[in-house]
């Protein structure tokens, strides 16, 4: 089957843990035994609660258990169905919230172990991001180690929401060992609930919530060119994924806008923060969160000063679009073939050595 | 307007020929005693001991240094000494007179008393501020329009300084602190929308406060430079709580002002707001329209600091995506990040279009004659 995604490169995908049950084979015998003496419950994220229209499409949630959590139902309705490539699962079940630091190091590694046993294993057209307790950088990196020499994880996944902004010196080992093993960072929509999803407080409805996610993303890439990470880490790449793009124009000009009033506090950050940005960051498509003309988008993309810094993506099985109209309408032929296969490629190293 | 402005040369300044309201003045007290003669004794003596307690790590001192002293413009301080906004005549020739504005609109930031953590002084604060800015500013020059300042953490407290103001026309709007303890669309501040709506006052939310929070959902960030621009990123979800918990549906006839936070981000906000709405509109049932109808009859946005597009061309596109009608002109006048109004947009705009930015949507706004 052809489709206007065939051969694409799907950089956001769910498959979800459908509960605590599907972990304990991968946790070793202490945390197996916490688990269980303890009663501890399932870690479906407050951000993505999986029975909310935005985090399945009707036509693909299955009839019994959560979305994401089917495989054949996966092949069907996001790999063949858009003909893609590959497909970089995100799995969101929210382990890096575990306030226990070596609890969270365990829960990675078992949903590491996991998604390569349950998923990878048993569809090669799947790629996977390796989630990491952010909780303590030492242990996040003794999990990169450990599932590095796998070539089938292709980037590393932290949260948008956490307890510190991203860019600080705290986090900076992740980013020294995500560019010594060449993995993109993805950071992701989703907070831990450290804080208040905005900086005003506890916000009363859902869509408020998955609205401001942008903010979230918007301060974590402020942080990351401020504190300096990309004049430190030259080689690291930075995907943030399913918070938006048509927000970025604005925000390049006005990062840019501040930093030359600012610069002799931050006197590391050598270029502009638009250059620096285009240059190393890149954003999923999915939501597109379009315009309601569709020229208008093509106008908004125009605007970022670059046409290499989107990836397609699905979002699977979120529900953004229907059918497979995954690409919105109004982008530029030549936008679509770079966003579909090169940017991903150019952006995962680990993918492009697979293709070659 | 003036004779004076009449018979201004044009040539030497072609644009300030349109008389513009100035959206965002700031006045400034020459030291926090200038606040003492509307206090009572009971309040100052409790400030000289207790001092104002809100939720930051320094007396006196911005928890985030600035970029300027007194955040100001180097040229902006005036003769006599005092701090930058402090002087009116001085204000009236540099502002006022020099740009010929036909009102400009105070939003006082220091002292503030919403986010006092004792409220009884917060209001005694805002109504000393209140009777200040009426007795040393608007009763001294009629071009300039005060807010009416509250205490928006405590709703009776702040309806009750509503409606001890309301009619007297040296007031158009109604201010908060942006940094409140809770989304500003929560349940907790309807009172004072609804008193606004009533007596017939905008509400303008000035980028400004503390609360506690950090600065960002993800922490608190280490620089002003990140700062700066955070704290119009918190405008956006200002605007995502107003509108998606009905404070703007329940209120129709509420005029809702969003100020010092810039504004091309509104148009992607829209989008995204209008897309996951018709996903999830369910949960908001009190919206039966998409949130950028409501947005649209009811907000407005004041343009400093000015956005710069990297194409000077995309500001019309961004403009398009607004709505001409949305957006109020305003110099944020002493602070070092002034827009002047002369140079400020980097695009040719039609006779009309700079009339309604610079003047026409300001009197809808803010119901001025």
């Amino acid at each position: 089957m052809t489709t206007a995604t065939t051969g694409a490169i799907d950089c956001d995908m769910h498959p979800a843990v459908p509960g605590m049950h599907a972990l304990l084979p991968y946790l070793d015998d202490h945390w197996r035994e916490q688990v269980s003496l303890r009663g501890i419950g399932g870690m479906d994220p407050s951000s993505f609660p999986p029975t909310i229209p935005a985090n399945s499409r009707p036509d693909w949630r299955p009839t019994k258990d959560k979305p994401g959590t089917d495989l054949a139902m996966l092949r069907a309705q996001a790999l063949d169905a858009f003909a893609t490539r590959y497909a970089i699962c995100n799995c969101l079940y929210a382990v890096q919230a575990a306030y226990n630091a070596d609890f969270a190091a365990g829960l990675c590694r078992a949903v590491n172990d996991w998604i390569a046993g349950e998923w990878l294993d048993r569809e090669s057209r799947l790629r996977a991001s390796i989630v990491v307790p952010l909780q303590d950088p030492a242990l996040a990196v003794e999990e990169i180690e450990r599932r590095a020499g796998d070539a089938r994880f292709v980037q590393v996944l932290l949260p948008a929401g956490c307890e510190m902004p991203l860019g600080r010196r705290f986090y900076w080992p992740i980013y020294a060992a995500a560019e010594r093993y060449r993995l993109p960072v993805a950071i992701h929509a989703g907070s831990t609930f450290r804080h208040a999803t905005t900086s005003n407080g506890w916000p009363s409805y859902y869509l408020e919530d998955y609205v401001v996610q942008s903010h979230a993303a918007q301060a974590q890439l402020l942080s990351l060119v401020a504190e300096g990470v990309f004049t430190k880490f030259p080689g690291l790449t930075v995907v943030l994924s399913e918070t938006g793009f048509t927000w970025l124009p604005q925000f390049l000009w006005r990062a840019t806008k501040t930093w030359r009033a600012m610069r002799s506090e931050i006197p590391w950050v050598d270029r502009a923060p638009a250059d620096i940005i285009r240059d190393h960051v890149r954003f999923t498509l999915q939501p597109a969160d379009a315009p309601p003309d569709a020229p208008a988008l093509q106008q908004a993309v125009e605007q970022i000063g670059s046409d290499r810094v989107l990836l397609f993506s699905t979002d699977y099985p979120h529900w953004h679009f229907d059918g497979v109209q995954a690409v919105p309408e109004g982008l530029s032929a030549d936008l679509v073939r770079k966003m579909l296969i090169d940017n991903p490629l150019e952006t995962y190293p680990r993918l492009k050595e697979t293709v070659q | 307007m003036s004779l004076s402005s009449d018979l201004r040369e044009p040539a030497t300044r072609p644009q300030a020929r349109l008389q513009m309201i100035d959206c965002d003045v700031h006045h400034a007290m020459r030291s926090e005693t200038d606040l003492y003669p509307y206090l009572s004794a009971k309040w100052r003596r409790h400030l000289e001991t207790y001092g104002a307690r809100r939720p930051v790590p320094y007396v006196h001192s911005a928890p985030y240094p600035k970029a300027a002293p007194a955040l100001s413009r180097k040229d902006a301080w005036p003769a006599n000494g005092g701090p930058p906004g402090s002087d009116l005549a001085f204000m009236q020739e540099q502002l006022l007179d020099r740009y010929d504005v036909e009102y400009g609109l105070l939003h006082l930031l220091s002292p503030s008393g919403m986010d006092q953590r004792d409220q009884d002084l917060g209001a005694a604060i805002c109504r000393a501020i209140n009777e200040w800015q009426y007795r040393e500013w608007t009763q001294k020059e009629p071009r300039l329009k005060a807010a009416v300042v509250v205490p928006g953490e405590d709703a009776a407290a702040s309806v009750a300084e509503i409606e001890h103001w309301a009619g007297n026309p040296d007031f158009v709007q109604v201010s908060m602190i942006t940094h409140s303890i809770e989304p500003l669309g929560r349940r907790r501040y309807w009172p004072i929308y609804e008193a606004a709506a009533r007596n017939g006052f905008a509400v303008g939310l000035h980028t400004s406060g503390y609360n506690g929070h950090a600065v960002t959902p993800t922490g608190w960030a280490s620089f002003y430079a990140e700062e700066h621009q955070e704290v119009a990123i918190s405008q956006q979800a200002v605007v995502t709580s107003l509108v998606c918990e009905g404070v703007l549906a329940r209120n129709p006839d509420l005029r809702v002002v969003i100020v010092e936070a810039g504004f091309a981000w509104a148009a992607s906000l829209l989008w995204r707001l209008d897309r996951h709405w018709a996903r999830m509109r369910d949960e908001v049932a009190h919206l039966t329209r998409p949130p950028s109808a409501y947005i649209g009859e009811q907000m407005w946005f004041t343009t400093q600091q000015m956005d710069e597009p990297e194409r000077a061309e995309d500001m019309r596109r961004i403009i398009d995506w607004i709505g001409w009608d949305r957006l109020l002109f305003a110099t944020d006048y002493p602070h070092w990040d002034f827009d002047d109004p002369e140079t400020a947009f980097k695009i040719r705009m039609s006779e009309e279009e700079r009339r309604k930015i610079f003047r026409d949507n300001a009197r809808t706004a803010y119901r001025l004659s």
